[in-house]
């Protein structure tokens, strides 16, 4: 295997460690620059390799490493059993795609709708990752306080509410926001909401509803639709019959683009153009990342029924990985500097989980079990079973 | 001045436009054209980009809403008819209903439901879902039945911090006339007394109470003083009122539009049963539409639900027990 020294970037010191990477890495023996652009169109032509450029691709690529960190570590505390109940689902092979969007967009002004696995995108978002592992651990102190869990978090007043599973719903929440600005007079303002989907929602009523309420009211909406090749088990086959998804977006009147999934230079680009579009009042914007989700649907699931043939593609390879190659081709980063980065990413888990780990869980006895802001509209709790 | 039950509507949506700048209405055909019944006529004009036209997406226009809320506005929706809003169930039930326990942070959307049976309407412009939306948890199910309860708890709706069904009753939009608006109103929550009886309670909600006062009227050529309760609101349901009501006659029917499995009906059912057992001098009745779908023809709709002939041929049952 010819990972060579970027392995022990990516895994080394983990816990757990990190399954088998995937097999075709091919890119991580191309020494040059000049070799990526032709051979792997790693870098999409026009991309500024400088100053600006490195230190957004930087900055990104830190909020992905830290979300690997922290997913890595959840799914071990799951596995490990007591701490974690339900499940963990984890973003591990869409950090690049999830972050590049989370990266363009201002917390306190833009609007977020992180989906199941943007993580990465999350951190790049500004969400502290307090926030994640308290509504795993169900601490009190998180935004959901043990009333809900996992990916299920958000913070509806910082531009950022929780999603529901019913995937599609989420995406009329978004325009609904932005909706929002334009009624209170806020255009100007230039804010826009970013959210995410995957191959299998994109099959939901609701989500043909939204996009379409977003293109008819030409709303500055920028989608991430990861396909990641697998709704839970079922293949792109069983999901849709367009040649590509991008027909989706020529269906809704709304600009669309297809962009290697793996690679956050061109991610980064892709979504650069997109939020800039939407900023300037050009409408809905669609960007389809290819890649493939390098875990199970959650880590209860082994995921056996991947093709072996997607690992082994492009759409196979750990964006992690890629962009650690990328770094240390273009000498934006020393091994060293990987390392190092590396551990602060540990240590940021490590204190974060120390933190979560003295907190209070939810308390039945102090629970106010109460579903309405409205308290003189909450029913007496008689018919609803004893009182503790 | 004459003022219907639908007008009354229309003009607290002009009233909660004019009145307050976070509220906007989003529905299908509600803009120029003033909506499917005219609930919304002239005020797309009157309140410019405040009255919008939807697309034909019952999801994401509560989707739409709720992402509102969320920023700070008051939105009002209209389904064009109650039967529609199934198409945005799960937005209402699960993200709505859901937000404020969740994140703390209320979600205050209205959603106009109109409801119940006209005479032609058919299975899919004639359903009542007030019960089926009282089952979820974090929603507020409004009922009104007069003209007067339209107005307010219409204004009331917009104000509710919480996501508030208004299901108002297609039956009464002409029918029921009023001379005047009200200044004041009982508080959301709190059920009326319609008509004072003392041989025993219907409890009704909606077109219901009409046909109930009617069946009143009927068994009172007989000497029965029959008592009617307007719930206003299936939820939160007035418990108390109820059990005052079944105190003084000892005998209960509720009675209701949706279809008989389950509902507010049984609900009332149940509460005085165990509440108020000691109450009852008979079992406790139920009359609900017939379990079939809603049918079209007017020989069949007018049998399909309950009517005032109905609603007295069992109370006259209840009253020989």
């Amino acid at each position: 295997m010819c990972y060579g020294r970027f392995r022990n970037v990516a895994t080394d010191g983990l816990r757990p460690p990190a399954p088998p990477p995937p097999t075709n890495h091919s890119i991580l023996t191309t020494r040059t620059h000049a070799r990526i652009l032709e051979g792997q169109t790693v870098i999409v032509p026009g991309t500024d390799l400088t100053g600006a450029f490195r230190d957004q691709y930087t900055r990104t690529y830190r909020h992905m490493l830290l979300a690997r960190v922290l997913e890595d570590r959840l799914a071990a505390v799951y596995r490990a059993g007591g701490k974690i109940v339900g499940g963990v689902y984890v973003g591990r092979g869409q950090e690049a795609f999830s972050a590049a969007l989370g990266v363009q967009l201002r917390k306190g002004h833009d609007v977020y709708g992180p989906l199941i696995r943007d993580q990465a995108g999350r951190i790049a978002f500004g969400e502290p990752i307090l926030d994640a592992i308290r509504t795993y651990l169900g601490s009190i102190k998180g935004p959901m306080r043990g009333r809900d869990g996992n990916i299920h978090r958000g913070r509806p007043r910082e531009g950022m509410p929780p999603m529901i599973s019913h995937l599609g719903s989420f995406t009329a929440v978004i325009n609904g926001m932005l909706m929002a600005r334009r009624l209170q007079g806020r255009e100007a303002e230039r804010a826009v909401g970013g959210t995410g989907i995957g191959d299998g929602g994109l099959s939901t009523g609701a989500f043909h509803e939204a996009l379409n309420q977003a293109a008819v009211e030409r709303l500055p909406l920028v989608v991430a639709v990861a396909n990641n090749q697998y709704a839970y088990s079922t293949p792109t086959s069983r999901q849709f019959a367009c040649h590509d998804l991008i027909d989706r977006a020529r269906g809704y009147g709304v600009r669309g683009q297809v962009v290697d999934g793996t690679d956050l230079a061109a991610c980064l680009k892709a979504f650069t153009d997109a939020v800039q579009r939407a900023r300037a009042g050009e409408g809905p914007q669609v960007v389809i990342g290819k890649l493939l989700r390098l875990s199970g649907h959650g880590e209860h699931d082994d995921a056996s029924y991947v093709d072996p043939a997607l690992r082994k593609g492009q759409a196979g390879r750990d964006c992690l990985e890629v962009a650690q190659t990328f770094l240390l081709d273009q000498d934006w980063a020393t091994a060293a500097e990987l390392s190092a980065w590396q551990r602060e990413a540990e240590s940021e888990v490590d204190a974060a989980f120390a933190i979560v780990y003295r907190e209070a869980l939810p308390d039945p006895y102090q629970e106010s079990w109460q579903a309405l802001s409205r308290a003189d509209l909450v029913e007496g709790s008689s018919h609803a079973g004893p009182e503790l | 001045m004459s003022i219907t039950y639908l007008e009354a509507i229309r003009l607290a949506q002009q009233e909660a436009l004019a009145s307050d700048p976070r509220v906007f209405l989003y529905g299908q055909d509600i803009g120029a054209f003033g909506g499917a019944f005219k609930a919304t006529k002239g005020l797309h004009e009157a309140f410019p980009g405040r009255v919008i036209d939807a697309p034909i997406s019952e999801d994401a226009m509560v989707g739409m809403a709720i992402g509102a809320a969320i920023e700070g506005m008051r939105p009002i929706i209209e389904m064009q008819f109650a039967d529609f809003s199934s198409v945005g169930f799960n937005q209402i039930v699960n993200n709505a209903g859901t937000q404020f326990y969740r994140t703390d942070v209320p979600c205050p959307i209205t959603v106009r439901l109109p409801s119940g049976g006209t005479p032609g309407s058919g299975p899919f412009h004639s359903q009542s879902l007030d019960s089926i939306y009282a089952h979820y948890p974090g929603l507020v199910i409004l009922t009104p039945a007069t003209v007067e309860d339209a107005y307010t708890m219409l204004l009331e709706a917009v104000q509710i911090d919480d996501p508030t069904l208004f299901c108002e009753h297609k039956y009464l939009y002409y029918h029921l006339k009023a001379d005047a608006l009200p200044d004041e109103a009982l508080p959301v929550g709190r059920a009326r007394i319609a008509r004072p009886g003392i041989h025993a309670t219907v409890v009704a909600y909606s077109a219901m109470v009409h046909e109930s006062l009617r069946a009143a009227e009927e068994l009172a050529a007989e000497g029965w003083q029959i008592e009617v309760v307007d719930l206003r609101s299936v939820k939160p349901m007035d418990t108390d009122t109820i059990l005052g009501s079944v105190a003084r006659t000892g005998r209960l029917l509720a009675v209701g539009e949706t279809f008989p499995w389950g509902g507010a009906t049984a609900e009332v059912i149940s509460r005085v049963a165990s509440e108020g057992f000691h109450l009852l001098d008979a079992p406790p009745q139920r009359l609900n539409s017939k379990d079939t779908p809603i049918p079209y023809h007017p020989n069949l709709w007018k049998v399909h639900r309950p009517t005032a002939q109905t609603i007295a041929s069992s109370l006259r049952q209840l009253l020989r027990y």
